[in-house]
């Protein structure tokens, strides 16, 4: 951070005026945070992811609303310049009969599993198709 | 009570997003449990597994393309985000400049330098670890700082001197000086510590295009810097970003509702870019069936649809009177036609395994720090 070049003194007015804490690593060295917003019960919980946004969001949103368990899910990014990344889970209360009683915690792990699980099928599904694709070419130069 | 199951007409209805004169409809996927009533729409890996499909359309090291069928847009967007800003890339960041006597400016030179793309040996660079930057008012630790493992050194230094042996009537600045115009191919690397191990060779770190023009000269005036590569992200910098694009776009459907004969099909065929709409003579099989609109029109030709693939969606048959009600356009939902362009420090293919790598990660990630909100 540059020092200021108008005075050494901290100035009590312009205590707003500091300069941002440095970024978080882009690079997420760390392990990453997640908290719950206030307000939350078994089944209904916002989440608050820091330093993520639309890719994550999206698709983690989708995998949770696959889930037979879950009523409700919905991503929202508050404020563009805050990289903060907010999920709202609900999931159904009553057991019914085909449907166990999933808490929002859990349908939020479900749903990164399932991500997971999605990941390595299309990484041996594109691998596959990759190298067909590339041996079909090579023969068709050879010859 | 086993879960309905939508009939094939439906799925494929469902499968296109309609695409009409002024508007696109149908727009959303519904393929969530409790959209339709009865119908399961659950996360199955097994589906999934079945219906996921990928096709190999081009494969080289500048350029993929390929399609995704099965997917649903959250995911493969969530593909093409990280392509472009979140995989790891060698880019120039910290410019050491010794003497800069050029008319362009230090820090517009150094904006240039950062800006070239780099190439080396691939296991060397998925080597290399993150350069961490010190916080402004931490103790610089022993374990910060440039090292083999997070920095590659590279020099540029050139001078500008007059060419003795040019002719004396030469007007080229290029044949009259020597190091008039200073390129890519001007940078040299510099191997420290373990990096000749991995660098070596054709594996050198150096720009993927050594022909980039990176300053003019006159005589006298000379460059002397040292670069000071790192590893960063494209969400920090473009100049991380591993992809020169990384687009998808959706399979174009055309459907030709009512039968389309004579002049009528080479006009419709001109409303489409070539190969998508081809003419084909009508069968006396098909004249003889009733109400299929081609009676009497025997060896006429009719127009079919060849290959949507290269179709652009221009949406120019519907603005004519003779083709409405006889064509529905669409794009299909589920079926993205990626394509990656490599900016050369990668190739293309990889970077998409990387991309489907780096969300799982950031899945695993996430998913451990869950632990502590169970305690």
């Amino acid at each position: 951070m540059p020092a200021s070049v108008h005075s050494q003194e901290p100035q009590e007015a312009d205590q707003s005026m500091i300069d941002a804490e440095p970024e978080v690593d882009p690079i997420m060295l760390e392990e990453k945070r997640v908290v719950v917003l206030p307000g939350s019960s078994e089944t209904s919980a916002s989440f608050q992811f820091e330093n993520e946004g639309h890719t994550m969001g999206n698709a983690l949103r989708y995998a949770i609303m696959k889930n037979p368990a879950v009523e409700f899910c919905g991503y929202t990014i508050p404020h563009p310049s805050d990289p903060k990344m907010h999920l709202r889970i609900q999931t159904t209360e009553l057991t019914r009969r085909f449907i166990d009683t999933t808490t929002a915690l859990e349908a939020l792990e479900k749903g990164f599993s399932d991500l997971m699980d999605l990941c390595d099928v299309v990484t041996e599904k594109f691998t596959d198709a990759r190298d067909q694709f590339n041996e079909e070419n090579s023969n068709r130069m050879q010859s | 009570m086993a879960p309905l199951v939508a009939s094939q007409e439906e799925l494929q209805r469902r499968r296109i997003i309609d695409i009409n004169a002024e508007t696109v409809t149908n727009i959303p996927s519904t393929d969530f449990p409790g959209h339709w009533p009865g119908e399961s729409h659950a996360w199955a890996l097994d589906q999934f597994k079945e219906n996921f499909k990928v096709d190999y359309h081009r494969n080289d090291p500048h350029e993929a393309s390929f399609s995704l069928i099965g997917l649903d847009a959250a995911v493969a967007n969530a593909f093409r985000r990280i392509l472009m800003a979140e995989i790891p890339t060698l880019a120039i960041e910290y410019v050491f400049v010794h003497n800069n006597t050029s008319v362009i400016q230090d820090e517009v030179l150094a904006q240039r330098l950062g800006l070239i793309p780099l190439k080396g040996s691939v296991d060397g660079i998925n080597w290399m670890r993150w350069y961490r930057k010190p916080a402004e008012d931490e103790e610089p630790s022993e374990d910060d700082g440039p090292s083999d493992f997070n920095t590659v050194v590279m020099h540029l230094a050139v001078e500008c001197t007059k060419n003795t042996n040019a002719h004396p009537d030469e007007e080229d600045p290029r044949k009259l000086y020597n190091h008039a115009h200073v390129y890519a191919k001007d940078i040299s690397f510099t191997p420290v510590g373990r990096q000749d191990q991995y660098f070596v060779g054709d594996g050198a770190i150096q720009p993927v295009n050594p022909d980039i023009l990176i300053a003019k000269m006159r005589p006298g005036q000379k460059i002397d810097m040292e670069l000071h590569c790192i590893k960063g992200i494209g969400a920090d910098h473009a100049k991380f970003s591993p992809v020169a694009t990384a687009s998808y776009r959706l399979m174009p459907d055309i459907n030709i509702l009512r039968p389309i004969i004579g002049d009528d099909a080479k006009k419709f065929a001109k409303c489409f870019p070539k190969g998508v709409i081809a003419l084909e003579p009508v069968t006396s099989a098909e004249a003889s069936r009733k109400d299929s609109g081609y009676e009497g029109h025997a060896g006429e030709q009719k127009a079919v649809v060849r290959d949507a693939f290269n179709d652009t969606v221009s949406r120019e048959c519907l603005r004519h009177e003779e083709f409405q009600g006889k064509v529905k356009l669409g794009r299909i939902r589920d079926h993205f036609i990626f394509n990656v362009e490599s900016t050369g420090q990668f190739e293309s293919d990889t970077l998409f395994l990387e991309s489907v790598k780096v969300l799982k990660l950031k899945c695993a990630r996430w998913k451990r720090g869950l632990n502590d909100l169970m305690a």
